[in-house]
This record gives structure tokens, C-alpha cells and sequence, in this order.
């Protein structure tokens, strides 16, 4: 087994040190995206399957990139078009895939816990890349990746997730990861898409965006998904932009220096304002960037490191790593 | 074993290291025919350090301090399996274009040549130099492929229950190159 374990599914189930080992791991890996030539043969041989029954453009461009930098060779198939819509089973799927003789699956799935109940039916590895509203675990490494690149650290920073609260899996994984590491988390949005119970979460709940950005190191912006509108949670876009949005005017009232991240895509002017996403405080593209290391990370760490191996060959260590 | 710590013998003190890398430097001064397009890439970890010393008695032998560079090459290596739960990737820094240079790869040990193999991969993925070299502070022979090097600090014949230790001041407090009986050859 590898330092991660066989899958990827959540951080909540991560240890802290885990985390750490897989943001140090990420460390090395932007590098190579910068070399003139964008390749290393780490993961020479090993085929990865990018599995999206959701669709999907940066996650799995993001993963793609990170696959391809890592000399895997891969294939996608998306729920569209395939015999998912004949009514084939997801372990069937993933069965018939592996059948093919492939290494890991990436899997975006619109129920939570999706991805654990494959990890649990096949020998591939499996990378949780989203599944409902349960957790999108790279996005939120690569999100804490991020903080530490703009902070030096996370540890006793405060992180404020603003918005739909409720059916965001980077949430979950947003409040599991900064608190493992030592953050303070707090939540902000509308109480119809804040979960009943979020405090026993060890969160600070914030009614008001004016409260959250006195309070806050770093304001997380989520996706306000437009269909929210329809489903009834909130009463239009523009009375929630109005209340909770994160504008210029309010930021300009924070007592320090803020730093603002949002996951994409971004709706302007509903969650953000433009000026703020194309500002000074955002990263938002530095997160983007930070995803494919992220992920080059994650895929490294679970493809290799077998301790029962390394110990085996151990036996005539010739000084410097022969 | 009576010798204190037991197993352990050294074969260059800090004195006799520190004679090794003054002639190293001045091999690779002649290898290279002086400093113009010299690049000195040491091997994480102690090639690194080793590199750094060998630049710093370059320059003041000549007044000019040589560009060095650092390479990590555990992204490949060809026994990934086997890399251990959880690899430490060090940092790769290459400075400036390699192509037309003379890059010497300097390395703390040479055995198998499984590294040396690895870095020539990676060298190559960063431009054509015109010339690659290899100089390592101690040669212990065993080698599984068909590589040499053109500068050796030392030269001993080791068998496979040993273990060369090589130790610097900056990472680990004195220079030191010391053997190691591991016990049982594997």
C-alpha cells in the first residue's frame, strides 16, 4: 500500500501528514510544468482511465495535463455517448475497463460516494475527482496548496468558504483539509444553502459577508450553481450578488490584506464582482496552475512508494539513491 | 567489531577530501579546457554540495565563478515501485540553456550507474550540450551498465554488503567519506 492508501476519495479520511506529504510532493512537480520540455517518465506504462459521468472542463483538462506530464497514457470517456446511457451499472464499467488492463480510474460522479463504492469493487486505484455533494478532494489540495504559496503556511490563517455551502463537495473538502492543518474555517452565505448542522463541523458561521470579511486571512468564493435560483434556494441573482457578493466596495472595508480564491467557473457579478476575480487580492489563476501539480502529486504518490518493494530493495544501499 | 562506531572505516578524512576536490577541480579544468562553457549539475543530495565546492575552488583558481545547477532525477528512475512510501523529490534548478555547454554531472557516489543513467535521461529532456561529463568523489565499482567516469575523487573496490556514507559539513556537520558494513551481501 502506499503512503495514501489503493484510492483517493476524501480528505476526510487523510491524516494530516498525509496531506502535507502530498502539498510537499507537489512542491518539485511545478517545476517540471516550466521545463522546456513538459514531461517526466515517472509514470511510464501506467494507463489511466479519466471517467466523467458529470461533465467537466478543468478538472479534466487539469488532470489530463497532469497524466500526460507524467508519461501515463491515458483515455477519457465521458457518460455521454457511452454504454452508461444503455444502461450499464458504474461497476460494470469499471469492471469491462479493467478487464483492459488499466491502472487507475478518475472519476467525476454526480452522487456522493460514488467513488468509494468503486474503490471498493475494483484493484485499480481510484481518484475521487467529485462525486456529489460529498468531496472533490484535489480541488481542495489544491486549494490549501495555494493559501500556503500566498501565506508560508495555513496553520492559524482564517478561511472563510462564501455561498452555496450546501451542495458543494470543495466545500467538504475546503473544511476537512484547512482543518486538519490547523486552520480556522468559517462559512458564509444565505441559511437556505447552509447545511443544518455545519457548526458541529468546528466551522464560525458568518450571516453577513461584511462579517466574514473583517474576520477572514482568506475569502473562498464558491460557484453559485444558477439552478439554485429554479430549485427555490435563492429569490434572484441579482438580490444575492446584492447581499452576498464579493465586491470591490466590500473588500476595500477589510482590516488586512485578503486573498480571494473561487474554484470555477466564475459567474461575475453574481458571486464575484470582476473587478475583485481580475484584481490584485485574487489567485484564482494560481490555483489553476497549483491544480496540475496537485494532481501530478496524488497520481505519483499512489502509482509508486510500495514499502513492502522498498524494503526489499533496500539490501545493498550504495550511498546516493542507486 | 572492535573499531568504534562498529563497521564503520574511513577512507577520506576532511583533510584528504578536501586534497580530492582541489584535484578534482583542476581535472575538470582541464576536461573542459577552462571555464567558458563550463556547467557544473550536481545530483541531489551531495552532488550538489560537492558541485557547489568544486565552482567555489574553480573560481579561485581562475576569478570566474561557474554556473551550477542541481537535478533531482527521481521522476527517472526506472524502479518507481520500488521508490519507498514516501519519495522526497529535491529540487531540480538547471541554470540557463544547456545546449552547446560542456555540463559536468558531479555525484557524491558512483555504483550501479542506474543514477548517472537517469540524470543523462533527464540532462537530455533540457538541451543538447556538447559535451557531458561525469566526476564523482568515490568510484566503489558494481556497475550494472555501461557507464565510466572521467574524474574519480576515490577509487575502492567494495563488495555488496557495504555501504559508502559520504558526509558534508553542510548538510551533515564534517566531511567525511566513510564505509559501511551493512552485513550480509543481498
Amino acid at each position: 500500500m502506499t503512503a495514501l492508501g489503493k484510492d483517493l476519495i476524501g480528505l476526510e479520511h487523510l491524516s494530516a501528514d498525509q496531506i502535507r506529504l502530498i502539498l510537499d510532493t507537489a512542491e518539485p512537480f511545478k517545476e517540471v510544468s516550466e521545463r522546456p520540455i513538459k514531461k517526466v517518465p515517472a509514470l511510464r506504462g501506467k494507463t489511466i482511465v479519466n471517467l466523467f459521468f458529470e461533465s467537466s472542463t478543468r478538472t479534466r483538462i487539469s488532470f489530463e495535463f497532469a497524466e500526460k506530464r507524467l508519461s501515463a497514457d491515458t483515455v477519457n470517456v465521458a457518460a455521454s455517448g457511452s454504454s452508461v446511457q444503455k444502461g450499464e451499472t458504474l461497476v460494470d464499467t469499471a469492471r469491462n475497463l479493467e478487464a483492459m488492463r488499466i491502472d487507475m480510474v478518475v472519476m467525476r460522479h454526480p452522487s456522493s460516494g460514488a467513488a468509494g463504492f468503486l474503490g471498493d469493487r475494483i484493484r485499480s486505484n481510484v481518484i475521487n475527482a467529485g462525486d456529489g455533494k460529498h468531496e472533490h478532494p484535489t480541488q481542495g489540495l489544491l486549494d490549501l496548496l495555494t493559501i500556503r504559496d500566498k501565506h508560508g503556511k495555513i496553520e492559524g490563517l482564517k478561511v472563510c468558504l462564501v455561498g452555496d455551502i450546501l451542495h458543494s463537495r470543495v466545500a467538504r473538502s475546503n473544511i476537512w483539509g484547512l482543518s486538519k492543518l490547523g486552520a480556522e474555517v468559517g462559512v458564509c452565505g444565505p441559511d437556505t444553502l447552509m447545511p443544518r448542522g455545519i457548526e458541529e463541523l468546528g466551522v464560525c458561521r458568518f450571516r453577513r459577508i461584511e462579517e466574514a470579511i473583517e474576520w477572514a486571512d482568506v475569502l473562498n468564493v464558491l460557484r453559485l450553481q444558477l439552478e439554485r435560483m429554479e430549485g427555490g434556494f435563492i429569490p434572484s441573482l441579482r438580490e444575492y450578488y446584492r447581499v452576498f457578493g464579493v465586491t470591490a466596495e466590500r473588500l476595500a472595508q477589510a482590516p488586512r490584506e485578503l486573498t480571494v480564491m473561487h474554484p470555477g467557473p466564475m459567474n461575475r457579478g453574481v458571486e464575484i464582482d470582476s473587478r475583485v476575480a481580475d484584481g490584485k487580492h485574487s489567485v484564482i489563476l494560481d490555483q489553476v496552475t497549483n491544480g496540475v501539480a496537485v494532481r501530478m502529486a496524488v497520481l505519483y504518490l499512489l502509482a509508486g512508494g510500495r514499502p513492502e518493494l522498498a524494503e526489499a530493495a533496500k539490501g545493498p544501499a550504495g550511498g546516493g539513491p542507486e | 567489531m572492535s573499531r568504534p562506531p562498529p563497521g564503520r572505516t574511513t577512507i577520506l578524512d576532511a583533510r584528504a577530501l578536501s586534497r580530492a576536490l582541489q584535484r578534482m577541480a583542476v581535472e575538470v579544468l582541464e576536461l573542459a579546457h577552462g571555464t567558458d562553457d563550463l556547467v557544473l549539475i550536481g545530483i541531489q543530495r551531495r552532488g550538489v554540495e560537492l558541485a557547489e565546492r568544486i565552482a567555489k575552488l574553480i573560481e579561485k583558481e581562475e576569478g570566474v565563478l561557474v554556473p551550477r545547477g542541481a537535478l533531482d532525477i527521481t521522476l527517472y528512475r526506472d524502479d518507481l515501485q520500488t521508490v519507498g512510501p514516501k519519495p522526497v523529490i529535491g529540487e531540480t534548478r538547471i541554470p540557463g540553456e544547456l545546449s552547446g555547454k560542456h555540463v559536468v554531472i558531479v555525484d557524491d557516489v558512483l555504483y550501479t550507474g542506474r543514477t548517472v543513467r537517469a540524470a543523462l535521461d533527464e540532462l537530455a529532456d533540457f538541451g543538447r550540450p556538447k559535451r557531458i561529463s561525469l566526476c564523482v568523489l568515490v568510484d566503489r565499482g558494481g556497475r550494472e551498465l555501461p557507464i565510466q567516469p572521467d574524474i574519480v575523487g576515490k577509487q575502492v573496490k567494495m563488495n555488496s554488503g557495504e555501504r559508502v556514507d559520504v558526509l558534508v559539513e553542510e548538510l551533515d556537520g564534517r566531511d567525511e567519506v566513510d564505509v559501511v558494513r551493512t552485513g550480509g551481501s543481498a
